[in-house]
């Protein structure tokens, strides 16, 4: 009995972390932890309509994917994906931070239309694109008229499904992108550049020497998010193409998506869930192994 | 090594109200020139005008002999230290040094050399290869300097170097700082609030206040011959005691406070104004009563705080509405409260006219020289 009054007296402020930490510990398990750990179980299952575990299969489920042609198809469907929109989204939402930098009157507006489409949901911006790519009443198609260009079956050519999802997941992610690089360019000391321009320096070599390896934290951030976002893609795809046509745009998540809720393939779904996941955190680390020598932190 | 001029410069940024008015004063070539002032006054402003970081809103700025208002900074041939030190964080400490010589496409050979030979001036050559960060506050400014230096400008421009770096290091980095300005011959201005490194570093110093120049010439100049009640309050710590006074004509005596009361000799009763006065006097100006001392030149006064300096001692004690405080030399065993003697001269008295704060009479001048090396006349 002493011992334990001995324990629970040493242990008071132990207690009192937990109790701390019981509101999000049991919020992560809910949404997090027990989904994952599910996730992980269901993959090496068969399961029933209902999405019970039925059949033990071990690693078959994971066999069957990596030999079946679909989804060999969406896997690089989903690596072209990322290649069109990661690159572009950054260099664009540099370019446009770069100029929204720039002390002028009525800066504010632009920086405000730069960043607006952040509070734009993705549902509601794929319909507006959705208009936009319509190859009969759509704007594109219009203007590709205006110059007597050839016609574009923007979402319904195998060959054009995919960019112009690309192109519209651009627009979406230009504003957060934007915003974030905006906020690291703000907070590099102007002194920096007012002691360059004593030294005679240009505009080039102020961007290459001074604001890009000053930006590069937020670089990094920004590059390291936009490939995480870029393989989760799933609103869009499903507004704009449902994965068509012939699978073009049927990107992992959306495929994920489909072999669960359409198929009901719980098994293969939670196996490709678990690809995904072990390819982002290889691409994640990859990237902090490599880009973080070429980072300059303050 | 070139002249820089200032003709009836102003600045202001909202077209309407001049921050910077009516600034003309040439800085001489070699000349180590000094701006000081309190904080707000347009000092760093007016620095910053010159270096073309700020536009110069009216009056004409000239470099060596040639109009430099809209000049690019770097084709004004000057260098700048800021008072962040604006040191590059992602660059090594040579390359710090370097950017200047790199952005003007000198061969990497020469930008070497040229970075070791001022390294090894300022002491940094062990550090070449660290970053920014990884220096103290005391290094870090040297590498500011050192990149101001290796520029080889012939005009150097300085926006409180100092006020980042603790007591001891600022006294070090000042001697340093005017060394290395003699030795190189520049041309240097430099941004202050703190007097001391005015009057210790400035060959001239000029003081500015709410935009206006107060007074410019020598620092032992200015601290004897205040041009107004600012300067003489801004300059010197403690600052100068000031007072009202009137000069009672019938008993040919000044009324300082409405307390104190100072005979004035005859020769100096013609060049008083009839009207009230500013009058100061400096700290070390009141003294401590002798046997010869005359009674009417003492006054008692309750003593309100003391502090005891090690090798002088300085009391306040109120007059009229003002607090003065007296330096005296030596260890005084004074308490708060004790009615102390105190001895005034007439001589050592400043006094300034009540409407422009223009300096009416002088102190006397209470230099001294070293017997056997006296300057023959």
């Amino acid at each position: 009995m002493t011992r334990f009054a001995h324990f629970w007296r040493k242990s008071v402020d132990g207690r009192a972390a937990i109790l701390y930490l019981l509101p999000s510990v049991i919020l992560f398990s809910v949404f997090v932890f027990y989904p994952m750990f599910r996730t992980i179980y269901l993959s090496f299952f068969l399961t029933d309509q209902t999405g019970n575990a039925a059949i033990m299969v071990g690693f078959e489920n994971f066999m069957y994917l990596l030999g079946s042609s679909e989804f060999q198809n969406s896997m690089k469907a989903t690596g072209l994906f990322v290649l069109y929109t990661v690159p572009i989204t950054i260099i664009l939402a540099l370019f446009f931070a770069l100029l929204a930098n720039e002390k002028l009157k009525g800066i504010g507006f632009f920086r405000t239309m730069y960043s607006s489409t952040m509070g734009i949901s993705v549902a509601a911006s794929s319909v507006i694109w959705l208009f936009m790519f319509n190859p009969s009443i759509g704007m594109f198609n219009r203007l590709l008229s205006v110059f007597d260009f050839p016609q574009i079956q923007w979402l319904l050519d195998p060959e054009w499904a995919l960019i112009s999802v690309a192109i519209s997941t651009i627009w979406m992610n230009l504003g957060f992108s934007f915003l974030i690089l905006l906020g690291g360019l703000q907070n590099i000391d102007e002194h920096l550049y007012e002691s360059s321009r004593i030294d005679g320096a240009g505009y080039f070599y102020r961007l290459r020497r001074i604001t890009l390896p000053m930006l590069s934290p937020t670089l990094f951030f920004i590059i390291t998010i936009s490939l995480i976002n870029a393989f989760q893609t799933f609103g869009q795809i499903d507004i704009l193409t449902k994965g068509g046509p012939s699978q073009s745009t049927n990107l992992i998540v959306y495929s994920i998506y489909r072999e669960a809720f359409i198929n009901y393939q719980f098994g293969t779904a939670s196996a490709q869930a678990v690809i995904l996941f072990i390819i982002i955190l290889i691409v994640t680390i990859l990237q902090f192994k490599l880009g973080e020598r070429r980072v300059h932190y303050q | 090594m070139k002249r820089v001029e200032l003709i009836d410069v102003s600045k202001s940024y909202d077209k309407q109200v001049d921050v910077i008015s009516n600034i003309n004063v040439t800085i001489e070539p070699g000349e180590f020139f000094v701006l000081v002032g309190p904080s707000g006054c347009g000092k760093s402003t007016m620095l910053r005008m010159i270096a073309g970081l700020e536009e110069i809103t009216g009056g004409t700025l000239k470099i060596g002999e040639k109009v430099a208002n809209n000049l690019s900074p770097n084709k004004r041939d000057l260098s700048m230290v800021f008072q962040n030190y604006a040191l590059y964080p992602h660059l090594t400490v040579q390359q710090n040094i370097t950017f200047g010589l790199d952005v003007k496409r000198m061969k990497k050979d020469e930008q070497h050399k040229k970075a070791k030979e001022v390294a090894e001036m300022l002491g940094l050559t062990d550090y070449l290869d660290r970053k920014p960060r990884e220096l103290s506050g005391g290094q870090r400014q040297r590498v500011a300097l050192a990149r101001a230096i290796v520029s080889e400008t012939p005009i150097c421009l300085m926006d409180e170097p100092l006020s980042n770096l603790d007591a001891k290091l600022r006294a070090h980095m000042r001697s340093e700082i005017r060394r290395i300005q003699k030795s190189l011959g520049i041309t240097m201005i430099y941004v202050t609030h703190d007097q001391v490194e005015a009057m210790t570093m400035g060959d001239r110093i000029m003081i500015l206040h709410e935009g206006k120049i107060q007074q410019i010439g020598k620092p032992i100049d200015i601290y004897n011959y205040p041009a107004n009640p600012f300067v003489a309050t801004f300059i010197g710590s403690p600052p100068m005691n000031l007072a009202k006074a009137e000069f009672h004509e019938t008993d040919k005596q000044l009324i300082i406070g409405s307390e104190f009361k100072l005979n004035v000799p005859a020769e100096e009763i013609g060049k008083l104004p009839r009207t009230s006065m500013t009058i100061g006097v400096r700290p070390e100006n009141l003294y401590p009563t002798t046997p010869e001392t005359k009674e009417e030149d003492t006054f008692h006064v309750e003593v309100t705080n003391v502090e005891i300096l090690g090798n002088e001692t300085i009391f306040s004690f109120k007059l009229g509405k003002e607090e003065w405080m007296a330096k005296w030399g030596g260890q005084w065993h004074i308490d708060i409260g004790d009615s102390l003697p105190v001895h005034m001269e007439f001589e050592s008295l400043s006094i300034f006219d009540e409407q422009s704060g223009e300096l009416i009479k002088k102190t006397i001048d209470y230099g001294k020289y070293v017997s056997n090396k006296e300057v023959p006349s």
